[in-house]
């Protein structure tokens, strides 16, 4: 029962991260249709901007996060103008590659300017340990998933209340529609890159506190296990991709617990694939029929 | 109010609309009646700012619209109800409602203007909250029409109101558009149904394979031997 809570604990916050990674995943697509590859390496980047922030600049937690929010923010609305935005009534897969192209820059990119090798992220939070029966709970865990909740918060009070929101949604299900109503669809699509690649950065700086190394190809597993998770919740659909960020994490941290580090992967892949074969739009996903 | 002279819009080698002229003046209602794939949805689409053309000129309140984005198209007074209604699934009816304002800043007219809609349309009152994609037919009708005049608009577009609904429903939309012409809107309807469309409309135009080949009066055009052989079964 005890390494059961405490794979439950180590895999909320696990979960946490990748929650926010496929909350960015789940809105470009909502959006534009576009399954945006190039969105771990956002959060790689938040994690380098973290890094610069608070070696070099020598910034606290919170300043160091909200650097590599914001920064991130205006990396994704510059790969939305340069990258997508030409391609937005191109087919479906030349945006795809494309953005499989911007992966491999960003990636790149990095290697470049920051050198390939890994860094240690220093510690910018005290790390106690609290021990409830039998169980330990860092304050850093804590850290990890409060800020995470917190965010969630912002952003579906974002969605659900604000007319930025509101016109969000009303892009989604329908842009030409929402033109008509005076809507910029195109700042629309900017500010939802803005706010997806943002909880990514945030991401990036709470794994970077986390694990305590960040390198420039760190974006690639947890990005594609976000996917999975946005798509485990039914992409698109944004408590969906909160939930699936947190199921996988957990299932993720279980299946190493007991034993099975091995195959944890495996599973997480195995787990997508029988949802897709029993409810292929997701776990919270309506089936939706193509009009015609 | 509204001049479009000329207008040719193509859809790749398609020539959508040929060399399109009509008017509209203030505080009338003006039908454009014509087959399906005649160009009237390619007209509207047009004026609103979503579809290039080709050449000639839309003018509005002497205002040059040919190059200003569909936004800005919306901030002059110009708000279309779209061919299928469009009204945005997944959002309650009361948001979708708010999205018609969308370019408001004016808390107070806007509130007033709900009010004013809740009462020309009761049954959105009662569903406010429901997500609209629930609403039957003639309700998601009403309340793509409650959404445009949320924006306010000087002259309304109104694309196949009648799409799709039930005869005595038919009779109700058009019925409501007529009161909200009087209450001083300006109307241009494009309809299929060509008899309604007549019956409510100040002057009309006809369109057939891009080209307006007939105008008149609504009385003229309805008593007219070629529109009665060819759009109303006579």
């Amino acid at each position: 029962m005890t390494v059961f809570l405490q794979q439950i604990i180590n895999g909320l916050s696990l979960g946490s991260i990748y929650a926010l990674i496929a909350l960015g995943y789940t809105m470009v697509y909502g959006i534009i249709k576009l399954i945006n590859f190039a969105h771990g390496d956002i959060y790689m980047l938040g994690a380098y901007i973290g890094f610069i922030a608070v070696t070099s600049l020598g910034l606290g937690f919170f300043p160091a996060l909200l650097a590599a929010m914001a920064g991130c923010a205006l990396i994704g609305v510059i790969i939305e103008r340069v990258a997508y935005k030409p391609l937005r009534h191109a087919t479906r897969i030349t945006a795809l590659i494309t953005a499989i192209g911007v992966s491999y820059f960003l990636q790149a990119g990095t290697q470049r300017v920051m050198g390939t090798g890994v860094k240690t992220f220093p510690n910018v939070l005290s790390n106690e340990v609290f021990m409830i029966g039998g169980v330990r709970i860092t304050s850093q865990q804590i850290i990890i998933f409060i800020t995470t909740i917190v965010l969630m918060l912002v952003l579906q009070f974002i969605v659900k209340k604000t007319k930025i929101g509101r016109a969000m949604r009303a892009v989604s299900v329908d842009a030409d529609a929402a033109k008509l109503m005076g809507i910029n669809v195109d700042a629309t699509i900017s500010y939802t890159f803005a706010i997806g690649s943002a909880l990514a950065g945030a991401a990036g700086v709470l794994v970077g506190i986390y694990y305590n190394s960040i390198n420039p190809l760190m974006g690639t597993l947890p990005g594609v296990k976000a996917f999975i998770a946005a798509v485990f919740g039914g992409i698109g659909i944004i408590p969906g991709a909160m939930f699936g960020g947190f199921f996988i994490g957990v299932c993720e941290t279980l299946i190493a617990g007991y034993g099975g580090s091995l195959y944890k992967d495996a599973v997480v892949y195995i787990i997508l694939i029988v949802i897709l074969i029993i409810k292929p739009a997701g776990l919270l996903g309506k089936n939706v029929k193509e009009k015609v | 109010m509204l001049e479009i002279k000329n207008l040719n819009v193509h859809y790749g080698v398609i020539h959508a609309l040929k060399d399109a002229s009509l008017t509209v003046n203030e505080g009338e209602i003006v039908s454009l009646i014509g087959a399906n794939g005649a160009g009237k949805t390619t007209l509207l689409h047009a004026i609103s700012g979503i579809l290039k053309i080709t050449s000639g000129e839309i003018l509005f309140e002497d205002k040059k619209l040919n190059k200003i984005s569909a936004k800005d198209i919306v901030a002059c007074g110009i708000t279309q109800v779209p061919e299928g209604r469009r009204i945005f699934s997944g959002l309650s009816v009361y948001e979708n409602l708010q999205m018609g304002a969308y370019l408001r800043k004016d808390k107070e007219g806007i509130a007033q203007d709900l009010e004013m809609v809740y009462e020309r349309f009761p049954i959105l009152k009662k569903r406010s909250n429901q997500d609209a994609s629930t609403l039957s037919g003639g309700e998601q009708q009403m309340l793509a029409m409650g959404r445009a005049l949320m924006a306010r608009p000087k002259i309304l577009l109104l694309d196949e109101p009648s799409m799709g609904l039930a005869p005595i429903l038919v009779r109700e939309i058009f019925h409501i558009i007529k009161d909200i012409n009087e209450q001083g809107t300006t109307i241009l309807l494009v309809e299929q149904n060509a008899r309604m469309a007549l019956s409510i409309a100040d002057r009309a135009y006809v369109l057939e394979n891009g080209s307006i080949v007939l105008s008149g009066t609504g009385k003229e055009l309805a008593a007219s031997e070629d529109i009665q052989k060819a759009y109303l079964g006579g």
